[in-house]
Parts: structure tokens; sequence; C-alpha cells
């Protein structure tokens, strides 16, 4: 019986865990209170999550998965294709919605009106889904479609933050505007490869683009649009304006989902589009990488680090620190070797537990002290001991201290940088290292050596929130001390990638093929 | 002759100059106008352009509509990229409400909907919570 149950999810998993989130989504709507409205969409988190860590499993050893959608063989219909990079992408992206969800329950009490509760769930599970599917499927066109359903679902969330702060609605709309930029950019290019090429299926996008003259324009300036459009999605310095405000002053929950998947999915599209769509030995491609967008990573790692160390308002600060994190993964990708790669992929999932964390544990003491400013975190060790236990080590991963998993990716991203024999670059992830050191100093000061507001009761955060917190500083921990499972993981999906993912030959396919 | 002056190539790409043309005048609109309502104008008409692509990539001269007929040197148009944009108009619609309901939003917050405006507020709103930090930081060190 179970026997036949995992066979049955092993074939039809890529497609459930986009389904069920799906379903579960209009469901939430109609639930008669709040409480089944949260179980409905726990439920299917949960149910997505265990499916990618089947995935997970199943693209462990370089098995790819493919599911036709409807029964239409690829490249014809569409196509749902697994390989180790996807499905470490979606064991990221469910494992921090299955965390979240019951934080999310808590913390939505203060910061969303009580009747918005069960649409919020259902928007929350449209940009779920949404994530899910770009991270899934195997066709360029549906990339865009579920970029766009978690992207528009997103905006509507960060928008929910003007309940507290009007300064939601502007940023919503910031985010909304850029956003829609950079998707129809990238629609662009994708029209202009469907030009050239008359397919869609990322796979035998692959095949053919390696038959295209290197010296086609149309090829080039699609490369180009669709690299300008995914780089206002993943927030690439300087195209990251809509990234600091939409963080602040949306509800802690969602800044925490968004700063630990949606920029992630976005630079996983990037890297299945550099590598099994154009693919490495596109000389164009090389060039801008190593040369456009090498550079801009650095500049970000510097210049958003600096900028984190001065802000007075905590979740900026962390947004800022994204923006520096968001430009170590783009130097593992412009480093173009599967080291490099695994750093990426590392550090995707590295700072998905490390930034989920820190932002739960600030939301933590907004939930208690009413405010994301610097005067509400002073003092609140001795008030809150758990949760700035928490924020130390959470911080301690974004510097990249020994035994958390933020000192993992950042050693294999400095490994990868010497192995190219580029040790400026090793020296760069160093010093800005330093940087990160001086803003969590900051938080720890304020939270540790400053008095707390008078006659301010030692009041924890509620178990709710703390037991979700407490989980990701476990895993933070964990991973820390015992990574080889992530490093092995990460680097299939990186060696796998450099060979053009799940384009190249010869990997063993299963799953449901098309009549 | 310069390529500018080339009629033949500009009379056989000129869906694609349209193309370009409507594409960087909503584009221009985007970012030129403070008004958050004609920026969504701006935004249509950016997107509008990539429909105009698409549809028109499809067309082969003298193609016929993708139905079978009986004449087998029949030529047909792909309906493929028609398709496609009738998802992406789908999404276009979905975004200008999503920002029309925000912008109705921002109006009642905010009394404007002028982006310097909506900025300015912003700006104030964030300089009083730092100007307030920046005061307990002085007075800690002070303590200190």
């Amino acid at each position: 019986m179970i026997e036949a149950i995992t066979t049955f999810t092993a074939q039809h998993g890529p497609l459930l865990a986009i389904a069920v989130p799906l379903i579960a989504s209009p469901l939430a709507i109609l639930m008669v209170n709040r409480v089944a409205a949260f179980i409905v969409t726990w439920l299917s988190a949960v149910t997505s999550f265990g499916l990618a860590a089947q995935m997970v499993t199943i693209t462990a050893d370089g098995t790819v998965l493919s599911y036709a959608i409807g029964g239409w063989a690829p490249p014809i219909g569409i196509e749902y294709r697994v390989d180790a990079a996807n499905a470490l992408v979606v064991l990221i992206v469910s494992m921090m919605a299955t965390v979240l969800l019951p934080y999310m329950r808590t913390s939505i009490e203060q910061e969303v009106a009580e009747r918005q509760h069960t649409l919020f769930y259902a928007c929350f599970l449209l940009c779920f889904t949404g994530l899910m599917g770009v991270a899934v499927t195997g066709d360029a066109f549906n990339v865009f479609v579920f970029l766009e359903i978690s992207s528009l679902s997103t905006y509507a969330l960060v928008a929910m933050g003007a309940a507290k702060d009007k300064r939601a609605l502007s940023a919503a709309y910031d985010y909304l505007v850029l956003g829609t930029l950079g998707a129809t950019f990238f629609v662009i290019g994708l029209g202009m490869i469907y030009m050239v090429t008359g397919t869609l299926n990322l796979a035998d996008l692959g095949r053919r683009l390696a038959e295209v003259d290197a010296e086609n324009r149309t090829v080039r300036t699609a490369y180009g649009f669709i690299v300008v459009g995914l780089g206002l999605k993943i927030a690439m310095y300087p195209m990251h304006r809509w990234l600091p405000g939409a963080y602040t002053f949306a509800p802690t929950t969602i800044s925490a989902f968004l700063a630990s998947t949606a920029t992630k999915v976005a630079i996983y599209v990037l890297a299945r589009f550099v590598f099994s769509v154009f693919q490495i030995d596109y000389p164009f491609e090389r060039d801008t990488l190593q040369f456009v967008v090498l550079p801009l990573a650095l500049l970000a790692m510097f210049t958003a680090s600096f900028v984190a160390v001065f802000q007075q308002n905590v979740k900026r600060l962390l947004a800022y620190s994204s923006l520096g994190q968001i430009g170590y993964m783009l130097l593992g990708l412009t480093l173009l070797t599967a080291t490099g790669l695994t750093a990426t992929f590392t550090h995707l999932f590295a700072h998905a537990l490390t930034k989920g964390a820190l932002f739960l544990a600030v939301g933590a003491i907004i939930y208690r002290t009413g405010g994301p400013m610097m005067h509400n975190l002073a003092g609140q060790a001795r008030l809150m001991p758990w949760t700035s236990a928490a924020i130390v080590v959470g911080g301690l991963s974004l510097i990249g201290i020994p035994g958390t998993v933020g000192f993992v990716s950042k050693w294999v991203l400095i490994q990868a940088a010497f192995e190219a024999d580029l040790w400026p670059i090793a020296a760069a992830i160093v010093a800005s290292s330093l940087i990160a050191v001086v803003y969590v100093w900051r938080l720890v000061e304020v939270l540790y050596l400053q008095p707390a507001r008078e006659g301010a009761a030692k009041r924890e955060a509620p178990l709710t929130m703390l037991i979700p917190i407490w989980v990701l500083v476990v895993a933070i921990v964990w991973t820390g001390f015992d990574a080889d499972g992530l490093v092995s993981v990460a680097r299939t999906a990186g060696e796998s990638l450099l060979d053009g993912g799940f384009v190249a030959d010869g990997a063993r396919i299963i799953g449901v093929p098309g009549r | 002759m310069s390529l500018l002056f080339d009629t033949a190539f500009i009379g056989t790409h000129l869906n694609y100059w349209l193309f370009v043309i409507l594409m960087m005048t909503g584009l221009y609109i985007v970012v030129a106008r403070g008004n958050l309502l004609k920026k969504v104008v701006g935004l249509n008409l950016f997107q509008a352009s990539v429909f105009m692509l698409y549809i028109s990539m499809s067309k082969i001269a003298g193609g016929t509509a993708p139905i079978e007929i009986p004449d087998p040197n029949a030529v047909y148009s792909s309906p493929l990229p028609h398709v496609l944009i009738l998802t992406a108009i789908v999404v276009g619609v979905a975004t200008t409400a999503l920002a029309l309901a925000l912008i109705v939003r921002i109006n009642e917050a905010y009394g404007t909907i002028e982006e310097d405006e909506v900025l300015e507020i912003d700006r104030a709103k964030s300089l009083a919570e730092t100007a307030r930090e920046d005061e307990r930081d002085n007075e800690e060190a002070r303590a200190v």
C-alpha cells in the first residue's frame, strides 16, 4: 500500500506539488472560519514539502523527472522537468512555507484585519504555487505565467502591510511597476528565441540554440532582454530599487517568505537560462556574465552591506543585507565553474534559512513591542531571551562564522574563487563579510548592552512564533556541522547544470511520458 | 545609402519598427510621468507592444488561418503565439486591475496620486523616524 503511494507520488510529484496548493487556495476562502482556512493552507504546504523531499532524493543521483502535462508529448506539449537543481529550489520554497505558516497565523493577528485572514491565506497559497511552478516547469512560457502568478499575489501581500504603515502601498506600487517591466522584458526575450528556434520547451530550446550561429543578433538581443528582465526580479544590483521598500513594509512573514524564496527562485531561473538554454559555450553569454554581472555582484556585496550598517529600521537593515547576499549568489554563478554553482545553490539554501530566521525573530519583537525600529530592540535580550538568541545565531550565519550554514556556503564560494585563480575575489568575499560583522554587531549591541524600556515586563514571544524561529535556528546550526548532504545535492545540481542540466544526453529520465 | 534609408529593410520589418516605437513610448511614460495613473497607462502600452510583437511574428505572408483545408499547398500561420498572448493579455489585465486598486488605496491614504508628493510624504516619515533613533543613539552615547 505504502509502496503504491510512493510510486504514485514519485511519478506525479512535479504536478501534485503545484496542483495541491493551487486547489487549496480557493478552498481556503470557502472555509467556514480562519482556523479551518489555516489548516487547509498548512496541510497543502506540508504535502508539497513531502513531495519536494521525495523529488530531491530521486534526483540526487542525476536522474531527471519528466512529466508530460495532459499526456501531450513534449516538446509540443508542456512538460514539467525536474533535476537536482530545481528539486533543491522546490525543497527550499516548500520548506519555508511549511515552517512559516504556523508563525503567520499568530503574526497576522496584529498585521491584518481579521476578516481578511482567509483571503490572506489564499493569496499566500497563490504566491507559493507560482514560485513552485517556476521551479518545476520545463516550459519557457510557463515560467513567465508562474512568475506572474507569484508576483501578482506578492504585490497584494506586500500592500497588506498598509494596515500598519501606509508606506506599504507605495512600496507595493513600485514593486508592481518594476516587477511588470521585468516580466515583460523576459517575455520579449522569450519571443525572440521563439522566433529563432520555434520551440518553447526549455530542453528543446537548449538543443536548438546550440545549433544556431553564435553571431545571431536576435539571440543576443533575446539574451540581453532575459537577463535584464530576470535581473529586475532578482533585484540584481543596480536594479534593486523595489526591494528595500517591499521587504520593510510588507507583513513580517511575507518579508521572511520573499527574502528566503522569491529572489532565490528568480536566481534559479537565471541559472537555468544561462546554463541549460543558452549554454555555457555561448561566447556572448560568457562575456556578459564575467564583465558585467560579476562586477555588479561584487559591487552589491560591498555597497548594499555598507548601506545596511546605517539603517535604523531593522527590517530595512535586513533587506539591504539581502541585496548583498544576492551578490554572493550571482558571484558563484558568474564564475562559470561547477564549484561556483555549488556555492550558489548552497548559498540559496543557507540564506533562505538565515534570513528566514532573522526576519521571523525580528517579527516576534515587532509583535511584542509594536515596531521594527532600533529602539524597539533595545534591551530585549532580557525580556525575550530566546528570540534575541535566535537573532544572534542568524547574524553569525549571515557573517559566515564556522558552525553555521552561512560558513559552509561562503567556504565553498571561496574555494570556487581560488579554483578559478581569482584570489582578489576570495579576498573581496572575506572583506565584505567583515561589513556584515558591523551591522550584526549593531543588532547584538542594541539587544544585549542597551537598557530596556523602563517598566517593561519579561515577555517572551508566543510559542507558535518561537517554535518556527527555533526550527530554522536548529537547521542553521545542524547544517553548519553536517553539511555533506546539502553540499553533495548542490554539487550534483551544479555539475548537471554545467553539462546543460536536463538538456544533457544520457540522463536517466523517469516520469509520465506523453502519448 | 545608409541603413537608415534602406527602404527595403524598413519595409520588410515594419512590424518590428512599430513594436520598438510603441515599446519605447510605453517605457518612456512609465519612467518620465509622475502621475501614478499615467504610469499604468504607459505600462499597458509597453505590454501591448509585446503582444504586437508576438502576434505579428507568427503571421506568414499569404498564410491562412490554421484550420486544415483541402488544398495540399496551403500555408498556415502559426497559432501558438496567439494563444500565448491570450495568456499574456490576462496577466496584463490582472496587473492593471491590481495597479488601479493600489492607486485607489494610495489616494485614500496619501490624498494624492502624484509620485513626487507620495515620495515626499514617505521621505518625511522615514526622516522623522531616523531622527528619533539618532537622538536616542546620542543619548546612549552620553550615558556611557
